[in-house]
């Protein structure tokens, strides 16, 4: 892998109008990941999910090079119906297309950044080669006071034409002083056995509120990892969903940083699996100071063979009292060899906290399904139900209900 | 303040903290295979057994320290410790207590575990182990008469070799981690109980250890057998004179539960846990594991972890029987400077197994705690259940609470409940009983108490009014 890695990386750079300073940076970090690889399950973070392996089973030797000159062709048919939204799009990689339409144009700035040092808490070998092949890094900044009128998707979209077996992205987002962004990302892929690496930086300043939606739908032989690195000042206001889905590996890391008093962080994920898929949620939720409360609630309903795996943790910092801290993990096993993991971690050094967690998993009630049985439903309708409820439950969690409505109609969950 | 009252007051905060002068035996220092052969040979060991511990001491040589635990401790130096001492007076086996030197039976004596007949304490027979001898067994001619066989493991290696070869290391293989693997390379002594099938023992069996000499780490095994659907309850005690070095126990204890037989295992740790500013005190990394290897059998863990400078352990059970039943209640306390890294594993192998997980921690100080546990049911044990609930309680805000539980479910028809919760004494239930005439510290004993009874009252009767008054004291100055 070291020389294809060499090759691609002298490749890319060759394309791209860097100076020495960025060059060298970037150097550094191949470095780094030819150094560490891929994680394995010897790491403490991917115990449940070995990642190197995933990817020496499903896809064998990557390459890295992606050739940013060509364009791709804009397909207009992936785009959401009957939801007026503004748009980001990604085509194998590729930033094709940045459109605010709805929104004061002045009021949203699209920043190109050269520099690509990564600073994250928490990062991992993944970063390191996320950052020693993207290309163009850009930030959007929403402004001061401006909250967007329409909600932001991001298409990701692989096809056939994809050039290479990895592809790394990068987007970083500033919510300035009371301004708020709604943001779905929407996965769309039809290219076969690809390894896409994205990673993703907010900064939510004072009173900002960001609501990220991740959608991972549509059945595909990909393997994902998504980063996902929050900031948040006083007052502030962050809510997560992650439908995990689609892709036949997925880990969604969210790390959020709760500086200031006050701020909150949402997380509520499902995993619907089948198919022996793999899939995987890590937060981590640092309370930084006082005042501040996060809540947690996963749910997975697993069926052939699939995995599903939550590892969440509560981190308290001394100084951080008052904080409230609530996780829940729950799964449904359908199969005989259905897998369901759980790491759900308290780590406290203040006194005057309330920080609970809880984690179940097992098959479905049978008490329920004679009920419903009893009551004329046929075993399958009743079975439907039961997990349409079970799932309705996180989905409802879904504040905005612009986003909600689309979101059950994605996955066909009724009320 | 001299150095009398200084240990006075110090006395007064560990009272087990004296240590009894004695002329001992000693292994030379280090760690070496000559050390290991003259431990062998001071017990007048069979060949196969120094095979076993050479084995182990071929693969401790290539294991590593573990280093992901939670409190990290200095390195410690194992060619800079003694592997083995013993009271002089032991060598030559004393034949019955009129034998024994009063000085052993002094220290007992003080320690709340009287040896000699007319003191003995009823229902429980007692083996005392001091160093890395046992020095005395108490009702071994009741407990002969039905079959059952209570001794220190070296006595059963010299007597009942076919069990100990049968059984020994059938839990704990030579190969596990590194602190296990040490203790085959070289444990002293230990007890060694078997109770026959159908019998249920009539009394509590007792181990209780006392490290005395410094500088020496301690390496007991224990091997507790409990053939067809017989009963046991055998429980544990351990302190350890106020030195200010760290002191290591790395003990390994085996449990085996054949069919539809039962034991019940009780631990009430208190080493000494260092002074206030975290000066010595005892490593305690204890390996303890039972096999629930029969159907319907049943094996219980009950601890009461409250000294140490360092505890690290996870006394686990594995459910390879079908129906057996695996149960760990615990409650871990530290003050001060301590740090606690403790928990337990349920591995589920039979069908219709079942486990529950009982976790009680109390951090005060500048002392930190964690929880860590397993709990895995695999893909074979249909129909198995857990639930687990461990919830921790902070006192001041320098302490740490951590819970670290893997879950892991591999089975549909088996379910897994867990639950964890983290807070405070709440300041209405402090001021109630202080309206009641309750001072603040009484207050704290009253509500911890009560925060724990689920699992004191696990313990036997002996023991849960022992373990109750040791929570007062462990937390006494915690307070305000």
């Amino acid at each position: 892998m070291k020389e294809q890695l060499q090759k691609d990386f002298d490749n890319s750079i060759k394309n791209l109008s860097l100076s020495q300073k960025d060059i060298e940076i970037k150097k550094f970090c191949l470095n780094n990941f030819i150094d560490k690889g891929f994680p394995n399950r010897k790491e403490e973070d991917w115990k449940f999910s070995d990642l190197n392996q995933i990817i020496k089973k499903n896809i064998g030797e990557l390459s890295f090079y992606n050739d940013q000159a060509s364009t791709n062709k804009v397909d207009t048919s992936v785009f959401v119906d009957g939801l007026e939204h503004n748009k980001i799009v990604f085509i194998n990689g590729r930033i094709e297309k940045i459109d605010f339409e709805y929104e004061k144009k002045d009021q949203i700035e699209i920043i190109d950044q050269s520099e690509t040092i990564n600073e994250f808490k928490n990062s991992n070998s993944l970063s390191d080669l996320n950052n020693a092949f993207t290309n163009k890094c850009f930030k959007i900044l929403v402004k001061k006071g401006y909250q967007l009128v329409k909600p932001l998707i991001i298409y990701h979209t692989t096809n056939s034409k994809i050039w290479s077996k990895n592809i790394n992205l990068r987007l970083n987002f500033e919510l300035d002083k009371d301004s708020s962004l709604r943001l779905i990302d929407l996965f769309n892929d039809t290219s076969q056995k690809n390894f896409l690496n994205i990673f993703y930086n907010f900064e939510i300043k004072e009173n900002a509120v960001l609501k990220n939606y991740k959608v991972d739908k549509f059945e595909n032989k990909n393997i994902k990892y998504s980063f996902n690195n929050i900031d948040q000042d006083k007052n502030s206001i962050s809510e997560t969903f992650i439908l995990s889905s689609g892709s036949n590996f997925s880990k969604n890391e969210i790390t959020c940083n709760l500086n200031g008093v006050y701020a909150s962080a949402f997380v509520n994920g499902v995993f619907s699996l089948n198919n022996e898929k793999h899939h995987e949620i890590r937060s981590i939720i640092n309370h930084l100071t006082e005042n501040t409360k996060s809540y947690q609630l996963i749910k997975s309903v697993l069926d052939e063979n699939s995995k599903a795996v939550y590892q969440g943790k509560i981190f308290v910092n001394s100084d951080a009292q008052k904080t409230d801290g609530y996780q829940l993990s729950k799964a449904i096993l359908l199969n005989k060899d259905s897998e369901f993991n759980a790491k759900p971690e308290l780590e406290i050094y203040a006194d005057d906290v309330k920080c609970s967690h809880g984690s179940a998993s097992g098959s479905l009630n049978e008490d329920s399904i004679f009920y419903l049985m009893s009551r004329g439903l046929s075993y399958q309708q009743s079975r439907e139900l039961l997990i349409n409820g079970f799932l309705l439950d996180v989905v409802e969690k879904i504040t905005d209900s612009e986003i909600k409505n689309l979101i059950k109609n994605m996955i066909g969950i009724k009320e | 303040m001299d150095n009398r009252q200084k240990e006075i007051n110090n006395l007064k905060d560990y009272k087990y903290g004296f240590s009894t002068d004695i002329e001992n035996i000693q292994a030379p220092k280090g760690l070496n295979e000559d050390v290991i052969k003259f431990i062998s040979n001071i017990k007048k060991e069979p060949a196969w057994m120094l095979e076993f511990r050479l084995k182990s001491f071929e693969r401790f040589k290539v294991l590593k320290e573990p280093d992901w635990q939670k409190p990290k401790f200095p390195k410690i130096d194992y060619q800079d410790l003694y592997y083995y001492s013993a009271p002089k007076s032991m060598k030559d086996k004393p034949k019955s207590l009129d034998e024994l030197d009063p000085k052993l039976l002094e220290t007992y004596k003080k320690l709340g575990i009287p040896l000699q007949e007319q003191a003995r304490l009823n229902g429980i027979a007692v083996d005392a182990v001091f160093d890395s001898v046992s020095v005395a067994t108490t009702f071994k001619d009741e407990l002969t008469k039905q079959g059952i066989i209570f001794c220190p493991i070296s006595e059963a290696i010299q007597n009942h070799p076919e069990l100990v070869k049968k059984y020994l290391g059938s839990v704990i293989p030579t190969s596990d981690h590194f602190f296990a693997t040490l203790n085959s390379a070289v444990f002293t002594d230990g007890s060694f109980v078997y109770i026959p099938e159908g019998v249920r023992c009539p009394m509590e069996l007792s181990t209780y250890f006392r490290i005395n000499a410094s500088n020496t780490g301690q390496f007991e095994r224990t091997l507790i057998i409990a053939d067809k659907g017989s009963y046991v309850s055998y429980l544990e005690g351990c302190t350890a004179p106020m030195r200010d070095e760290n002191q290591l126990h790395a003990a390994n204890v085996e449990l085996i539960a054949l069919d539809d037989a039962e034991i019940k295992y009780s631990t009430v740790q208190n080493w000494y846990p260092g002074d206030k500013d975290g000066k010595g005190g005892i490593y305690n990394f204890v390996t303890k594991r039972g096999l629930c290897k029969g159907k319907n059998s049943k094996i219980s863990w009950t601890q009461v972890e409250t000294g140490s400078a360092i505890t690290w352990k996870y006394p686990s059970c594995i459910l390879k029987g079908d129906n057996s039943v695996g149960e760990f209640y615990s409650i871990a306390i530290t003050n001060n400077h301590q740090k606690a890294d403790t928990g337990t594993k349920m591995i589920h192998l039979g069908k219709n197994t079942k486990s529950k997980i009982i976790s009680k921690g109390i951090s005060a100080g500048s002392s930190d705690m964690t929880y860590r546990g397993l709990v895995d049911i695999s893909s074979k044990a249909k129909n198995s259940t857990n639930y687990t609930q461990c919830d921790s309680l902070l006192m001041g805000n320098k302490c740490g609470a951590h819970t670290v539980p893997y879950i892991k479910n591999k089975n549909s028809e088996s379910n897994i409940a867990h639950e964890a919760t983290t807070s405070k004494i709440s300041e209405e239930q402090l001021h109630y009983c202080q309206q009641r005439g309750l001072n603040p510290e009484e207050a704290v004993g009253l509500i911890v108490n009560g925060f724990c009874k689920e699992v004191l009252q696990q313990l036997p009767m002996e023991f849960a009014v022992e373990a109750q008054k040791l929570v007062g004291i462990s937390l006494e100055g915690s307070v305000g």
